[in-house]
């Protein structure tokens, strides 16, 4: 399928629109989802990391440093793709395969268009450039989240909690938080297109196909989360 | 520019749908392919177009073997053609000017009014108009076949597939959809095959006829012969439609 996907004989600037329609799609479906997500996991894990700290030597800056490093690391770019692979992978399968069972594929094939590129590629590139976009907002609410609740709840002022977040900061944190969204946004919309592409039979099998393909993309998003941690940190 | 099959065989598992059909399609005619449900015509029609490949057989376009081009020809080819598929399969998304100008915006490098203008002159040619900026959902099942069949015609093709075209339609719209792909057949000289099991529709637009009963071809001829034909499973499909 991917083969034949970035085999397409069509003008090319067709696909220039599409892509532009999913990256903003994508972006402005999800970004309330995101951002209520990002400000309350930053929030919680401020919370609970003040509260595994308290009495100890450590001191209060290092919430700071624990909310930026895992927020960079680990939090923004793979609970973000997990919630995204329930929202866009579940939409992208329904859509597909919505067009299969209606023979709307079949349509694009008869007319002497190679239905892969014309339907997968744009979501692809799409998701490839939307979701470091919706990771950033992420990271950057989770940063908020985590300020906002310290300093409500008289754990952290907000410049104890910068300075502990930029004491420890690294840029290639940032590099490797947008790999990991690349590459999650990649196997998030390819999976889910496979599903739609190749559903057979009628509606509840949509239903289905969507269910297997968040599945699917759950493991191998933390596969590849575990890949990535080990290849490159 | 006629198309000519031979030896169609087609299996699902242990099923065999097709098997092994002959036969000629004539250009600027009707040719149709009949049967009850079940009995192959859809898949026939599948393996013709390529969204099936036969296990057997060969299918001439033009005297070129389809299933042996490779998958650019087969695009090329493809482009000549256009189909009315049984679900009509416009796209849910796009506005019926949009689905009738998508293969011009693909295919050509038009501009703007150019294409608005073929656009509507092919919704004009099925009896549309003012359903540009609509839906396809908020058409009936009779405007969407006319939606689709604009679409299917919108390239000038050689070819014109239709799957069904009057299922489902009451049997005025039917014919007002019969007789806009007869019209079109002869004014664009294509070589159009129309499956359907509407006898009807044969004796009223049917130029050659094929007559398939589970899987094989029993019968072929023309509409002035259909009600004279010997072949029992035919007479039996006739008789079921109330015309004799």
């Amino acid at each position: 399928m991917l083969r034949q996907m970035f085999n397409f004989s069509e003008k090319f600037s067709i696909y220039w629109s599409d892509i532009l329609r999913e990256v903003i799609s994508n972006g402005m479906s999800s970004i309330i989802i995101v951002i209520i997500m990002s400000v309350f996991i930053g929030a919680v894990t401020t919370v609970q990391t003040a509260y595994q700290l308290e009495g100890s030597f450590f001191p209060i800056t290092t919430i700071g440093s624990v909310v930026s490093a895992s927020a960079l690391l680990e939090m923004a770019p793979t609970i973000t793709s997990l919630v995204l692979a329930g929202k866009i992978g579940a939409n992208i399968t329904s859509q597909i395969g919505t067009m299969r069972i209606t023979e709307q594929i079949d349509a694009l094939e008869v007319m002497g268009i190679n239905s892969t590129s014309y339907l997968i590629l744009p979501k692809t590139i799409g998701a490839m450039f939307s979701f470091p976009c919706l990771i950033i907002i992420a990271a950057f609410c989770i940063h908020l989240g985590g300020i906002v609740a310290g300093t409500a709840s008289g754990i952290i002022t907000h410049a104890d909690f910068l300075y502990g977040a930029s004491r420890f900061f690294q840029s290639f944190y940032v590099t490797f938080m947008c790999i990991k969204a690349v590459s999650f946004g990649f196997i998030i919309a390819t999976v889910s297109a496979y599903q739609g592409y190749y559903v057979e039979g009628g509606a509840l099998d949509v239903g289905v196909a969507s269910t297997r393909a968040m599945v699917y993309c759950c493991i191998l998003l933390v596969i590849a989360d575990y890949l990535l941690a080990k290849f490159l940190l | 520019m006629s198309i000519r099959i031979e030896n169609i065989r087609k299996s699902f598992g242990d099923k065999e749908v097709l098997k092994g059909i002959d036969f000629t399609f004539n250009t600027g005619s009707v040719n149709m392919i009949i049967g009850g449900s079940g009995s192959g015509k859809t898949v026939l029609l599948k393996c013709i177009v390529g969204l099936l490949t036969p296990d057997d057989g060969k299918v001439y376009f033009e005297d070129r073997d389809f299933h042996a081009l490779s998958k650019k020809e087969i695009r090329s080819v493809r482009r000549n053609i256009g189909m009315l598929f049984q679900s009509s399969a416009l796209f849910d998304s796009y506005t019926i000017f949009e689905n009738v100008a998508f293969p011009l915006r693909m295919f050509t490098n038009w501009g703007q009014k150019k294409i608005a203008e073929r656009v509507h002159d092919c919704l004009e040619r099925v009896n549309l108009v003012k359903v540009d900026n609509l839906l396809p959902s908020s058409l009936s099942g009779g405007m969407r076949k006319r939606a689709a069949l604009a679409r299917a015609i919108v390239m000038n093709p050689k070819y014109l597939f239709c799957d069904e075209p009057n299922s489902g339609l009451d049997p005025e719209t039917g014919q007002v959809i019969d007789r806009l792909i007869q019209g079109l057949t002869t004014d664009f000289e294509m070589t159009t095959i129309v499956i359907s099991h509407d006898i009807k529709s044969v004796l009223d637009i049917g130029d050659k006829i094929m007559f398939i009963y589970k899987g094989a071809k029993e019968w072929q001829g023309s509409k002035d012969e259909v009600l004279t034909a010997e072949n029992p499973n035919l007479i039996k499909f006739i008789k079921t439609s109330g015309l004799m």
